[in-house]
């Protein structure tokens, strides 16, 4: 089991609240994201919930029992850091092993299971190397290896692919979502890249100055954005804003469309432009129009859409996808 | 891409860094000609640098007049006493001050430091008397606690430097794994930390084999180490240079060798973190 429940938990240094009022429900076997911009209290929320750091307010509940006072290594979470945090002078055995002796277990036993671990894992044949002459992916997996070995209620993933290139931390994504899905075990991930967010998350939650922006599974932030903050963080590119007339026409204060609802031509459409820049990507081109009286639009052709700066295009945003916002950047329900 | 250096100014460089070296090195070679000289060619003029009669008597009478192994061993026992004192007081304080830090962590290192800015000599007289009244004067337990403290501030300062290379991602993962501080101190502070630790060890033995102002002042015989003894040959009858130089070469002759096997975890020590 390994239900995790945050209850108006707060957190302050000093003067400074980096953490307000924020209540959350994270269910056993979930895999849940937090994602937000960097200051935005999504590692804090983590070693909250890891124990490295205390609580000035709230509960934080784990399989309904709370935890807010109990040291870290008794609340049964096991976490990765960004940095992997490797003993640099121990072998990846022990390295992988070291919670397990920390509990006391048998040398035997305890050998075993990080055998398993290191099998899952492909690394049993670095198990006698220390940290220092492994690459960057492999160091990651023995970090994951010292999570997974002491079968944990839950993994806490602090940012865990920020160190590695692109290519590898595809690869590593897949690997931890396989390893979270085959395992069950309720996991939390905090990162800042939103497609990591969309791709492994069964439920994100979205932070910003501390507070909870909006929580639900990557779809229903996609399609349904609660405010102009989650609207503008989730998607990739950025979701247009639109403010003034073509918004008041729609009846609100900002209007919000994402490139790839935005329909291009070079003969007719609602909006009038001239492309600045283009991209071309190949699978996509990514325009960017400055349209007067609207504002700079980007939009997003599937496959190659010829044209070059300086010409003009018509844009078309699809009706049905604009996201419409009241004055204070909340999300207006209905349609028009 | 590598800077191109010139052949000149490889040779200049050379002849200077060899320049330097050699003025430094200089005393103490002279040092050590002193003491293979009969005291009258030690003081002629002009001095002489290798062609004089060499002789080993200033050994022979050093060894005559005065008790040798016991100066050193007193030596051993100030150095390494005060040293290890210093280790039990200092790591835990260097450990808390790196990983838990204060407002006032930054204002209590400069504070240590700056007692080092006191010249001793200002608190020499109220330290003699609490030595005389505590019959601390001339024994192994006064000396070691003056050394140990006079230290202090220095084993401290460099420690925390260490302590404060090691990321604390490694320590808060050691306390996710169930870790307590103890085990924490033992199973992944301190072997991380056991370079720093044998530097801080190493310098601190040197500064403490060499102190002087402290040990010529509180010990007479019992307790006295090897500065005691080379002092003693400056003595009111007359400046004896070659046995002055006998008793000096003999003095820092242990301490050279062990900083001669030991000058890699030195310069590693002294440049610690000066390059990552």
């Amino acid at each position: 089991m390994g239900k995790i429940e945050l209850v108006g938990v707060e957190k302050a240094f000093g003067n400074v609240h980096v953490i307000r009022n924020v209540h959350l429900q994270v269910e056993d076997g979930e895999f849940v994201v937090f994602v937000g911009p960097s200051g935005c209290g999504k590692s804090t929320l983590l070693r909250l919930i890891a124990g490295l750091e205390d609580t000035t307010g709230g509960k934080i509940l784990i399989d309904g029992t709370d935890v807010s006072d109990t040291p870290p290594a008794k609340r049964g979470l096991s976490m990765v850091f960004q940095s992997y945090a490797l003993y640099p002078h121990m072998s990846v055995r022990s390295n992988i092993g070291f919670g397990l002796r920390m509990a006391g277990m048998p040398k035997e036993e305890r050998n075993r299971k990080v055998e398993a671990a290191a099998q899952v894992l492909n690394l049993t044949p670095y198990l006698d190397r220390r940290p220092g002459q492994l690459s960057g992916g492999q160091r990651q997996r023995v970090a994951i290896g010292r999570a997974i070995v002491r079968e944990p209620k839950a993994f806490l993933f602090d940012e865990p692919l920020s160190n590695l290139d692109a290519a590898l931390r595809v690869n590593m994504r897949l690997e931890i979502a396989r390893l979270q899905d085959t395992l069950g075990t309720t996991a939390i991930y905090v990162t800042h890249d939103q497609i990591e967010a969309m791709t492994l998350a069964d439920k994100i939650v979205v932070l910003s100055a501390g507070q909870i922006e909006q929580v639900g599974s990557p779809l229903e932030l996609y399609d349904h954005p609660a405010n102009l903050f989650v609207a503008g963080f989730i998607g990739s590119p950025k979701m247009n804003f639109v403010t003034g007339q073509a918004a008041a026409a729609r009846g609100a204060a900002t209007i919000g469309v994402r490139p790839e609802h935005i329909a291009g031509s070079r003969t007719d459409g609602e909006w009038a432009g001239t492309v600045t820049v283009a991209e071309h990507v190949g699978s996509d081109t990514f325009l960017y129009v400055a349209v007067p009286g609207i504002g700079d639009i980007t939009m997003r052709a599937v496959g190659e859409f010829a044209l070059k700066p300086g010409e003009s295009v018509y844009l078309t945003p699809d009706p049905d996808r604009i996201h419409r916002f009241d004055a204070e950047g909340q999300a207006m329900l209905a349609a028009r | 891409m590598a800077r191109r250096i010139s052949t000149t100014h490889r040779v200049t460089a050379t002849a200077a860094g060899w320049l330097v070296g050699f003025l430094i090195f200089f005393p103490i070679l002279w040092m050590v000609l002193t003491s293979f000289k009969t005291e009258l060619d030690a003081f002629s003029t002009p001095p002489q640098f290798l062609f004089f009669h060499w002789t080993t008597e200033n050994y022979a009478i050093v060894q005559e007049r005065s008790n040798y192994l016991h100066h050193a061993m007193n030596s051993i026992i100030l150095a390494f006493g005060s040293t290890a004192v210093a280790l039990v007081v200092a790591i835990p304080a260097a450990w808390s001050m790196a990983f838990a830090p204060t407002k006032r962590t930054r204002d209590t290192l400069l504070w240590m430091l700056s007692t080092k800015m006191m010249p001793p000599v200002g608190v020499l007289v109220p330290i003699y008397l609490l030595f005389r009244d505590g019959g601390l004067l001339d024994t192994h337990i006064g000396l070691i606690m003056v050394e140990f403290l006079a230290n202090l501030p220095i084993v401290v300062w460099m420690l925390y430097t260490y302590f404060k290379e090691i990321p604390k991602d490694i320590l808060e993962a050691a306390r996710m794994d169930g870790a307590t501080i103890g085990k924490e101190l033992i199973f992944v502070l301190a072997p991380m930390a056991v370079p720093g630790i044998a530097s801080t060890v190493l310098l601190n033995v040197i500064l403490a084999w060499n102190e002087a102002f402290w040990t010529l002042n509180l010990t007479t015989v019992d307790a006295a180490p090897l500065t005691t003894f080379i002092a003693s040959y400056s003595s009111p009858e007359g400046l004896f240079w070659a046995k002055l130089s006998a008793a000096s070469t003999l003095a820092i002759a242990p301490i050279l060798v062990l900083g001669w096997f030991s000058q890699k975890q030195l310069v590693r020590g002294l440049t610690f973190g000066a390059v990552k």
